[in-house]
């Protein structure tokens, strides 16, 4: 079946983000407007300062657009409260950053269970852990860690509450290349299994052909969509 | 349990030395109200017990002789509710092992009954029995200084006449229990005791059957005392009434009262102090604290907690600081409130005075600092909740830089790049920087507040007892002997000086006010007593008219130059009228002073004295001291020398002891600012300082630019510090300012030095332990880590 056949459920609608910087206005987002699909895996595509960060963080609720509409199934997301919006987050999205930020003082097992201590269906820490590859490091805190495996612990810690959005954020952009296509295909699996629609966010053009869907941005607007036929393999990629 | 509380819990641990720190500061706010005002309040639940419990008088009449007779009439005087009267009188005592005279005020007691007012308070052996002449009670005081007990004997010359005594047993009252040789200032234990003992013995021994030579009394709640003095001194006067007196004026009580006085000021300014400083530095290092934790916050928030969910995790900073704080503070309060009571306990003869922990107090003093600590850390996590998550995940945008005031003058071009970092970093957050400062400086005024206290109690005993009384024996009389008897002095054998006075009890008029006071009539020519005013200068005897103490001065409402009417209770009690020919500023109590010449001529009085001024040479002084013990007219002597040292002792140990308090907590303060300062900005610059290492500065180089601000930061302390510390120790001076006597403010130089010099070491000390910190810095896990 069509990715695009099935349920949206995030939906983007001429989402505009207007920044006062000093004594200039900076456009970060201009009439920008993307579906997600349950089961998709999206990539946005776009250079430093093209504003595919804002429009993550709108879309998480992390952030609030200056006009448009974010509608998650059939809430509208730019009309909620701070409170509902926590809630939304709590809930339902899953965040994966690039420097990971993690909590330093807690393991990595702790670091999951920050999440899944909150949220209503999640899983136990360590099957979220076991899912991303490191059962045998469940103990061990984010200074034992290595880059790859303290992003691992970053996706399971996103993951641990079954979101229905996974938001990746250059989730390989502190990482060397062999250790970020370990780290894309633990979220591509997450993805295959759990059928979390997921958007990753990269200035990597070859990570572009694993996503069913590209959005390239430039200057705060969506510039092309390229809807792919097929998934490119992780192992066909090079970067 | 939760991954949040297992996070909040690592990260006490890992902040412990800050944590500890804060709560150190909220420790020593607690402990000086729990210490100051615990035993304020203490000593005043004592007091009352003890005054109600014992019937303490309202009101005292001394008189010469006057018959039991007149009772009935002093009854009918309206105002009055009790009135009760007794035999006083000063004895020789006939000790062992003593070089000055000993002297026992004997106190006449009922037999059969207990006294109507003004009992005693019996701490061993049993109240006297019916129809035992002999037995006599003992102060407790004197008995502990005189190693005296119940069952033992002491020998006292009654009227002329030797008699050994029994003790049957020991006792206080209030009425004596700062218990004053005459002549001297302070109590003199060892040589001066109160005998309390049969009204029928004292009376027959004394020519006093039927008689009474003082007279105690309760006013009813209502009564006007001054009409009741009034008329009671007019009842009185007939039989050589001295003019009766308040319980406001009665030495023992004055002196308490004082104490209480003072205690209640500094157990109210000082925690006040403590407090509002511990509230600041809370506000000031919590919020910096949670500032470095905006990345943390925001990770929070991105995962849906709420912005109460995060809030309270922060607040929890706060809470267990003041926590500890209070656990700590109210520990140490309590020892240290019970080492106060038990140093007053040997100063005054209160009876079940003991240290009692007042748990509303300990409530206030805890609510206080937890809403301090609140306070301090809600306004960062507000700030820091307050943002949006995705803001919160970027660092804070990189701090504006531009040559600050200081550079804009052309100065820093005399600065090295180092300096032009450390000044740049102080001017940019100019606030932080003051509040840092106001912090030491708050700390730095606190130990001045305490060391100007101890200057101006060493300036009034080296002016009272190296300017004013300069003699080295003061001799009292009995009774007053003819002026000859000088002669008889100068010939014993080591005294090199004899000057006399004489003093005359005395009621002062001036309008609708009066004032009973005994006027001191001194030698024009004197140079071992003088009239010394508050600066330290020399106010010469005035050949005629009368010289008053300031606060007598204020009382009778009168100024230099004005005529005020005296009327001399002693003698012929005659009344004439005196100008005012000075009013000079002391210290302790009211005082006038006259030429001995001007008050006999006016007194009407013959050429007798009072007393005498005794210059002795050192090497014979205890063969003066055996002479002046076998002159039976010699009521007291006193030496002024043997005063300041005993009072030096005794403030020696209350200096060691608050000193330690006060160095104790000021450096606890200046070590948690400046200790917090710099740990905070370490995390704060953690990166920029190892961008520097990485960039071949070596590690002092390093240090320079992190503890050279809080260096900066002490340094304008200081003088704020001073500025504080004085206005402080002058509003605390001036608030213990009582009728009875002022402190003087005095700022020796040298303390601002030793002050100064202790918070420098305690920064000294704060830049230390951050210092190995920052020696251990790891470079490349600080580069790693996100901008």
């Amino acid at each position: 079946m069509n990715i695009s056949e099935q349920k949206t459920i995030l939906r983007v609608n001429q989402l505009c983000k207007v920044y006062q910087m000093g004594e200039f206005v900076v456009h970060a987002l201009k009439d920008v407007s993307v579906d997600l699909h349950v089961g998709e895996l999206a990539v946005i595509l776009g250079a430093s300062g093209s504003g595919k960060s804002t429009l993550l963080n709108i879309m998480g609720g992390l952030d609030t657009a200056s006009s448009g509409d974010v509608f998650y199934e059939s809430e509208n997301l730019s009309q909620v409260s701070e409170r509902q919006l926590t809630n939304f987050r709590r809930n339902h999205v899953g965040f994966v950053f690039q420097f990971y930020n993690l909590i330093p003082s807690l393991t990595a097992k702790e670091n999951v269970a920050l999440v899944t201590d909150i949220a209503p269906d999640s899983m136990d820490p360590e099957e979220a852990l076991e899912l991303v590859g490191l059962k045998d490091r469940i103990n061990h805190f984010p200074s034992q860690l290595s880059g790859g495996e303290q992003q691992r612990v970053a996706i399971a810690r996103a993951i641990a509450k079954r979101p229905q959005i996974l938001l990746c954020d250059e989730p390989t952009g502190a990482l060397d290349a062999a250790t970020g296509k370990l780290v894309l295909s633990v979220i591509e699996r997450v993805n295959s299994n759990t059928g979390t629609a997921t958007a990753i966010i990269t200035h990597n053009a070859a990570i572009g052909s694993m996503g069913d869907t590209v959005f390239k941005m430039s200057s705060g607007e969506i510039v092309e969509t390229i809807h792919n036929e097929h998934r490119a393999d992780l192992a066909s990629i090079d970067w | 349990m939760r991954a949040l509380n297992k996070k909040l819990l690592r990260e006490l641990w890992h902040l412990k030395m800050q944590i500890l720190s804060i709560a150190l500061v909220v420790a020593t706010g607690i402990m000086s109200v729990i210490t100051m005002r615990g035993t304020y309040e203490s000593l005043v639940l004592a007091q009352e017990t003890y005054y109600a419990r014992t019937r303490f008088a309202d009101l005292w009449a001394p008189l010469v002789r006057a018959p039991l007779t007149l009772l009935e009439k002093i009854e009918e005087i309206p105002g009055i509710e009790q009135v009760d009267t007794r035999i006083t009188l000063l004895a020789t005592l006939d000790l062992e092992g003593l070089d000055m005279p000993a002297q026992g005020r004997f106190v006449s007691v009922p037999e059969s009954d207990r006294p109507i007012l003004n009992d005693i308070n019996i701490k061993e052996g049993r109240y006297l029995a019916p129809g035992a002449p002999d037995e006599v009670i003992i102060s407790e005081k004197f008995a502990l200084a005189r190693n005296l007990r119940p069952g033992g004997q002491v020998r006292v010359v009654i009227n002329g006449r030797s008699r050994e005594l029994d003790i049957v047993g020991i006792a206080n009252s209030p009425e004596h229990s700062y218990a004053v040789p005459p002549g001297a200032l302070f109590p003199e234990d060892e040589r001066y005791g109160v005998f309390w003992m049969g009204r029928e013995t004292l009376a027959a021994a004394f020519d006093m059957d039927g008689a009474f030579n003082e007279l105690v009394s309760i006013l009813t709640p209502e009564a006007n005392p001054q009409a009741v003095m009034r008329d009671i001194d007019y009842l009185l006067e007939p039989y050589g009434g001295l003019g009766s007196y308040l319980r406001e004026d009665q030495l023992s009580h004055q002196i308490l009262e004082n104490e209480l006085t003072e205690n209640r000021i500094m157990g109210t300014v000082i925690p006040a102090i403590f407090i509002g400083v511990a509230v600041f530095l809370l506000h000031l290092v919590l919020g910096r604290l949670i500032t470095t934790q905006r990345g943390e916050i925001a990770v929070l928030k991105a995962f849906g907690y709420s912005n109460f969910e995060v809030g309270r995790h922060f607040l929890m900073f706060a809470v267990t600081a003041a926590l500890i704080g209070t656990l700590i503070g109210s520990l140490g309060g309590y020892y240290l409130g019970r080492g106060m009571i038990s140093l007053y306990i040997q100063y005054f003869d209160i009876p079940d005075l003991s240290y009692r922990l007042s748990f509303s107090l300990l409530f206030i003093a805890f609510l206080v600092s937890f809403l301090g600590a609140c306070s301090g850390a809600l306004s960062a996590v507000k700030r820091a909740v307050s943002l949006p998550p995705a803001e919160a995940m970027r660092p804070e945008t990189p701090a504006k830089f531009t040559a600050g005031p200081f550079e804009r003058l052309g100065l820093g071009r005399m600065l090295s790049a180092s300096g032009r970092m450390i000044l740049r970093n102080t001017e940019r957050k100019p606030v932080q920087a003051m509040l840092s400062s106001v912090g030491v400086a708050l700390s730095l005024a606190i130990l001045l507040v305490g060391m100007f206290m101890f200057d101006s109690i060493n300036y009034m005993m080296d002016l009272q007892f190296r300017r004013i009384q300069r003699e080295d024996i003061t001799l009292t009389f009995k009774e007053v002997v003819p002026e000859s008897a000088r002669f008889d002095l100068a010939h014993i054998e080591g005294v090199t000086r004899v000057e006399t006075y004489q003093s005359i009890a005395a009621r002062l008029r001036a309008g609708q006010r009066q004032q009973e006071i005994v006027v001191q009539g001194l030698d024009p020519q004197g140079r071992l007593r003088r009239i010394i005013n508050a600066n330290g200068d020399e106010v010469p005897v005035p050949s005629s008219g009368i010289v008053l103490s300031a606060l007598l001065a204020r009382r009778l409402d009168v100024q230099n130059g004005d005529v005020i009417e005296i009327e001399w209770l002693e003698g012929k009690r005659k009344t004439n009228e005196l100008q005012v020919v000075g009013v000079i500023d002391d210290f302790i109590g009211i005082s006038a002073y006259m030429s001995k010449s001007a008050m006999r001529i006016n007194s009407g009085e013959s050429p007798v004295i009072s007393g005498a001024f005794l210059n002795v040479d050192k090497l014979q002084q205890a063969g003066v001291y055996a002479e002046l013990k076998e002159i039976p007219a010699i009521a007291g002597v006193a030496a002024p020398e043997t005063m300041l040292a005993s009072f030096e002792e005794e403030l020696a140990e209350s200096i060691l002891i608050s000193a330690g308090f006060l160095v104790g907590f000021a450096s606890i303060i200046a070590f948690g600012v400046i200790y917090n300062g710099a740990r905070i900005s370490l995390s704060e610059r953690g990166r920029e300082l190892a961008s520097l290492r990485v960039l071949g500065f070596h590690r002092r180089e390093v240090a320079v630019l992190l503890l050279g601000e809080q260096a900066l930061v002490t340094l304008l302390a200081i003088p704020f510090g001073y500025v504080t510390g004085y206005g402080l120790s002058g509003f605390i001076a001036s608030s213990i300012q009582t009728d009875a006597y002022r402190i003087p403010f005095i700022a020796d130089p040298q303390t601002y030095i030793v002050a100064t010099t202790i918070v420098i070491l305690a920064a000294v000390v704060s830049a230390w332990a951050v210092r190995r910190r920052l020696d251990h810095i790891d470079l490349i896990a600080v580069l790693k880590t996100r901008e």
